[in-house]
């Protein structure tokens, strides 16, 4: 006893428990009838409950939630919600106090463009503004927010101090900038890393950079030009996916920077409107430069590459429908958020290019890192780039566009699905008539699948066959086999059910096993629903087959999916990919970002679901107790002697009957509405984590081919060396080979990348439908049950009152 | 000091009592200490027999017990039925909980445990709230009956304004009560077999015997169905706190249904299951009288025969025919109250029942129309999303 009331102060009365009975009494006094003492309970944990959640939710979650949400809503939201959220007097001064403090810092970097000084200055204005303001600050937990500003501040400030020291060697620059924290770390790191990489076709940064020194005005024209190119590139692609601006933009920098510069220039021009203050940047900057500007610019640079890209984003969001809430197209928000985001993507980015250490991975790392390593490193890649180039825009997501760009183009992507969704397929799926084949353990289960519709692809509109459980299977094997490399994500089928099926083979014709059957049913009839619903899915000849054809080849192998087996299946695969993603280190937060959501997800629902699944028990229980309850009183009632009682406590027996009977009904809801429906989407979202892990392979098979490339240039090399023309031939063609190796996979790698991103979107809007369309419905069953439930209190009502 | 006046003011299971303004008695107050519970007994009188109009004086659940078994005890009451004597005051069932809830702590969110705690707090203060009425219902059965209400032992319980210190019973002692009780219910046995010789009282007794065991079965089954409507409404609240961190709004749409379950269940607790749970004690105290006049009746014969060897003897005939008397007397007297008592008894019950029954309706009638309100809100609010 000592020790429970030790861990968790209990209500016992103690001494505990004092504020509990005097709050009980504050709530007490309006109390009238017998019934309302009841209602006492209720509402003296009222007041107590709300003071806690009043006290102690503002003062502790909201800030942290504030120093949490940042990232996302640094600016904008943030100044709004937490005031608005939080009902607690210290923490909202706290906010408006600095509220007033970010209005200022607001201003400041709005006006800066509009001042026309070059955004340099504006910038460290703005810095100054950042820094006092965070030095003024009240709240801790504020500081926490403004310290991004600050970061930035600091970031950019210590880029003053390289351009200082940049003047007679970058390498100590370098140093420099290992000093301050995360963003420029990884700075010095790629470096460093670029430098061991100096016998790979990489031009050395550090020769690089002090070349930019010396030859000044191509430097901070080549700095200023892929800038410029991020800006041009950024809207048309914006209009057309969000996605491709940054691959595009780094990709194609190279080529536009050494061959068309004049052509960058002029594309400058009708970019100022959109973008009026990156642009003012960038090109104020280049043209007042002098000598000692130039790392400063490759600093600013790597800010404004974040705004151009911001601002990309935001714009497209403006053009695809309504704007991401969280993002507001303000510079001020995109400097706020760009620090923010950045950040993290850079120190990802540095750590996978340390752990791969392959030339063409690093260039992808750089290129969102660090603007110096990237210029040097684009340069050689220029043939490369054109095929990227080629590619079809679309399918050319990139990794570095999520880091910054992860929220604005995750918005606009929905955006664009939910133009796609809106063409729902006309198609109907439905399963009836589960029948008994066969006798014995040789018995199965036959269903028929009804299918309605008007699409040209079936030769009729209305068509039925008769599918047993493993076809259901077969079909779910033959499409994961064949989509899911591509990233998509099939739905997965009920996994079978030895018990339940036993059960039904023996024959036995108990409730339990008439349930299984019913519940096996509408979940195959929901898994042909999510098939058909999918637009690539639908397409396949196997899907339609399945629909169409009267004899299916009997499916084999679908032993391996049955019951716990398909679940270590499931398992297996999630494993694979939490080890794959350590090692791959995630470079694209969107996806890692994702990958965490769909596990929570998973974890939340399996809680829910064994919760849910010990109502349906205890409900059961209940029903049964109430059963026995009922008949208890019916046997009291035959042994009253007072007339009018006995007839009211049978009508209490029947009542209670009936009441069994809703709380069965309600079981049955609660199994059927909601514990399958979650039962559903933890199948699902082992599917969503299988198409992660394709994502991953993929990117694994792309690796493997330029660590592959790697040794073969190695190799080249040596015969270089060693003086071998008759082999080396043959190492230039293998090389040849594993060029195409790595770009094909390189594509495909893409290519998965962007299907799994569709389809995660796609998944989360069907899960956000699905769950709406179900707890509706939920809902109502329950409602049913609730007016039921008055109706027969009700009529019992007039039967109490006669008892006399 | 915890002052529980408000909501004690409200009584659960109603017992029709015709209430005499004369002798008032109420339990304002009551305190909790450890294992023991204080009550202060409040009276407010007119009658002679006390020295104050109104007093208060802290009695404890042992008192209470002490007071039951000398008015069972009283030669004189053996004709009465005495009201049932309060259950021990018994928390274990919340505190179990609670020990187990601090086990459970690391494997729940915070939420969810706040909740739980929440919800236990609230068991246990009905269960402290039910402790204090059954004590006060007992005394006001006392004080609004005819000849009990005037019994010295209930008088000293009600003004000696010190500590009773009522000699707790010892192992041997409760022992012995529990032998008693064996003893008692062996001669039920044997006086089962003698005779009745009124009407009244055998079709009493085959009606209580039969009405005690099926209204014990009822109890036991109510108790069974609030006890599983409480595990739902507790499932509710776990859903609702996971729940809680997917999305808001379906999370506070189960915590207010799980309020909603949770008072049909203690509603139905105490109007339904306590109501049964009394008067199964009730029961037993009316079987306690027809036994206690089936002794007597027993004893009579047994005088009877007594008397007749005697005769037959010639021997020691004026005392036992003296004795005979007064075996017959008591029987007689036993008899009349008896009747008397087991009829107001009957309309008694009937009258619990029907406020109870009715109240209970009311009730769920009650919670299930705002269940219908909650859910339509929901579902509403849903659709507009």
């Amino acid at each position: 006893m000592a020790t429970s009331s030790e861990r968790s102060p209990p209500p016992f009365p103690d001494s505990e428990d004092q504020e509990l009975l005097e709050s009980e009494e504050v709530g007490a006094p309006d109390s009238d009838d017998d019934d309302e003492g009841e209602d006492l309970f209720v509402s003296a944990i009222n007041p107590e409950q709300l003071t806690k959640m009043d006290t102690t939710l503002p003062e502790i979650d909201q800030p942290s939630a504030i120093s949490a949400e940042p990232p996302s809503e640094a600016m904008g939201d943030p100044l709004v919600e937490p005031v608005s959220h939080t009902e607690d007097k210290p923490a909202s001064e706290a906010v408006s106090e600095s509220l007033d403090d970010f209005v200022d810092l607001t201003n400041n970097e709005t006006d800066a463009p509009g001042d026309a000084i070059t955004a340099e200055i504006a910038i460290t204005d703005a810095t100054k503004e950042t820094t006092e303001i965070a030095l003024d600050e009240p709240s801790d937990d504020f500081v926490d927010l403004l310290g991004n500003e600050t970061e930035v501040a600091r970031e950019e400030v210590v880029t003053e101090d390289v351009t200082v020291e940049a003047v007679p060697d970058s390498s100590e620059a370098v140093g420099s900038i290992t000093d301050p924290p995360s963003d420029d770390r990884t700075g010095s790191d790629a470096e460093q890393e670029v430098k061991e990489a100096s016998s790979c076709p990489i031009i050395d940064t550090s020769i690089d950079s002090s070349a930019s020194n010396t030859q000044q005005p191509p430097v901070s024209e080549k700095i200023a030009d892929p800038l410029v190119d991020l800006i041009s590139d950024a809207p048309p692609a914006d209009v057309k996916k969000p996605s491709q601006p940054l691959t595009d933009l780094f990709e194609d920098e190279p080529s536009d920077l050494f061959r068309e510069p004049q052509l960058t220039k002029s594309a400058k021009q009708p970019q100022k409107s959109l973008f009026d203050e990156p642009d003012e940047d960038i090109f104020g900057e280049p043209l007042g430069a002098t000598s000692k500007k130039t790392l400063n610019v490759a600093g600013v640079e790597q800010k404004e590459k974040n705004v151009t890209t911001k601002s990309g984003g935001s714009d497209v969001s403006g053009i695809g429908g309504p704007l991401n809430d969280n993002f507001h197209p303000e510079p001020t928000d995109i400097f706020t958020e760009e620090a923010v985001t950045t950040v993290p993507s850079v120190v990802s980015t540095s750590s996978v290019t340390s752990k791969t250490n392959g030339v063409h991975s690093e260039e992808e790392a750089d290129i969102f890192a660090e603007a110096t390593v990237e210029l040097s490193l684009d340069s050689p890649r220029n043939d490369r780039k054109k095929n990227v180039m080629t590619k079809p825009a679309a399918s050319a997501p990139s990794l570095s566009v999520a880091a910054s760009l992860s929220k604005p183009q995750s918005a606009t992507l929905e955006e664009l699905e939910e133009e796609e969704q809106e063409d729902k397929f006309d198609i109907n799926i439905s399963i009836t008539n589960p029948e008994k084949i066969g006798d014995g353990m040789n018995a199965y289960m036959a269903y028929k699948v009804s299918t309605q519709t008007t699409l040209p692809m079936f030769r009729s509109k209305a068509f039925t066959v008769r599918r047993r459980f493993s076809d259901f299977l077969g079909l779910y094997e033959k499409l994961s086999e064949k989509h899911g490399p591509n990233g998509y994500i099939v739905p997965p089928p009920p996994e079978k059910s030895i018990l339940g099926m036993t059960k039904v083979k023996v024959g036995k014709e108990d409730p339990s096993s008439a349930e299984f059957v019913e519940r096996r049913r509408a979940a195959l009839e929901r898994y042909l629903q999510r098939v058909v619903c999918h637009p690539s899915l639908l397409q396949d000849p196997d899907v339609r087959e399945f629909l169409e054809r009267d004899e299916l080849p009997r499916a084999v192998n679908t032993q391996a999916l049955s019951g716990a087996g398909f679940l270590k299946m499931i398992n297996k695969a999630t494993d694979a990919v939490s080890k794959m993603t350590i090692k791959m280190n995630e470079s694209d937060v969107w996806f890692e970002e994702k990958l965490q959501e769909v596990e929570s997800a998973d974890q939340q629902f399996r809680k829910i679901h064994g919760l849910v699944d010990s109502l349906v028990g205890h409900r059961k229980e209940l029903s049964l107790n109430t059963a026995g309850f009922a008949k208890s009183v019916a046997m009291l009632g035959s042994s009253e002697d007072n007339t009018a009682l006995s007839r009211a406590l049978s009508q209490l027996a029947e009542v209670e009957d009936k009441m069994e009977q809703l709380h069965q009904e309600q079981a049955s809801n609660d199994s059927f509405c909601f514990a399958e429906l979650l039962a559903d989407y933890i199948r699902l979202l082992g599917a969503v984590r299988g198409s992660f892990d394709q994502r991953m392979k993929a990117w694994q098979r792309w690796q493997d081919a330029q660590s592959m490339l790697q040794k073969k240039r190695e190799t080249e090399a040596k015969l270089l060396w060693a003086n071998k023309p008759d082999k080396l031939q043959l190492a230039k063609d293998e090389i040849t080979e594993w060029e195409a190796k790595v770009t094909q996979y390189e594509r495909d790698f893409d290519r998965v990348s962007a299907t799994v991103r569709k389809e995660v979107l796609r998944f989360e809007k069907e899960k956000a439908r699905d769950f709406k369309k179900q707890i509706i419905k939920y809902l109502e069953s329950m409602l049913q049950s609730q007016q039921q439930l008055i109706k027969y209190w009700e009529a019992f009502l007039p039967e109490a009152k006669a008892i006399a | 000091y915890r002052n529980l006046t408000h909501w004690l003011k409200t009584r659960s299971v109603s017992v029709d009592l015709n209430n005499d303004a004369s002798l008032l008695i109420d339990i304002p107050d009551a305190l909790c200490e450890r294992d023991k519970v204080k009550f202060t007994v409040h009276t407010k009188t007119t009658l002679s027999a006390f020295q104050k109009p109104e007093f208060s004086v802290p009695r404890q659940h042992e008192d209470f017990i002490w007071l039951h078994d000398t008015l069972v005890e009283t030669e004189d009451y053996a004709g009465l039925i005495i009201p049932p004597a309060p259950p021990k005051p018994d928390f274990e069932s919340p505190r179990e909980k609670m020990h187990k809830l601090g086990e459970g702590e690391a494997t729940m969110t915070k939420e969810e445990y706040n909740k739980m705690k929440q919800e236990l707090e609230a068991e246990y203060l009905a269960v402290f709230k039910k402790t204090v009425q059954v004590h006060e219902i007992f005394l006001q059965r006392l004080s609004s009956h005819a000849i009990l209400s005037k019994d010295r032992n209930f008088q000293i319980f009600l003004e000696y304004d010190q500590d009773l210190s009522v000699r707790r019973k010892n192992a041997k002692e409760m022992f012995g009560g529990f032998f008693k009780n064996m003893v008692k219910t062996a001669d039920e046995v044997i006086i089962s077999g003698i005779k009745e010789v009124d009407d009244f009282f055998e079709q009493e007794k085959t009606f209580l015997l039969d009405y005690y065991s099926k209204i014990k079965d009822s109890t036991a089954k109510a108790e069974k169905m609030t006890r599983s409507h409480k595990n739902v409404a507790d499932d509710y609240i776990h859903i609702s706190a996971t729940l809680n961190t997917l999305s808001a709004d379906d999370s506070t749409f189960y915590l207010r249904l799980y309020k909603v379950e949770g008072r049909v269940a203690s509603d139905q607790e105490l109007k339904l299951t306590e109501l049964l749970r009394y008067y199964m004690r009730d029961i037993q105290a009316a079987k306690d009288l027809l036994y206690r006049r089936a002794r007597a009746l027993a004893d009579y014969e047994h005088s009877n025969k007594a008397l007749d060897k005697a005769r037959l003897k010639s021997k020691d005939v004026p005392q036992a025919e003296e004795h005979q008397q007064q075996c017959l007397q008591k029987f007689d007297k036993l008899s009349e109250s008896g009747k008397r008592e087991l009829t107001s008894f009957k309309g008694r019950r009937v009258v619990a029942f029907r406020k109870n029954l009715i109240e209970m309706a009311e009730l769920e009638i009650k919670h299930a129309k705002n269940n219908v309100t909650l859910l339509q809100g929901c579902i509403d609010l849903l659709k507009s999303n």
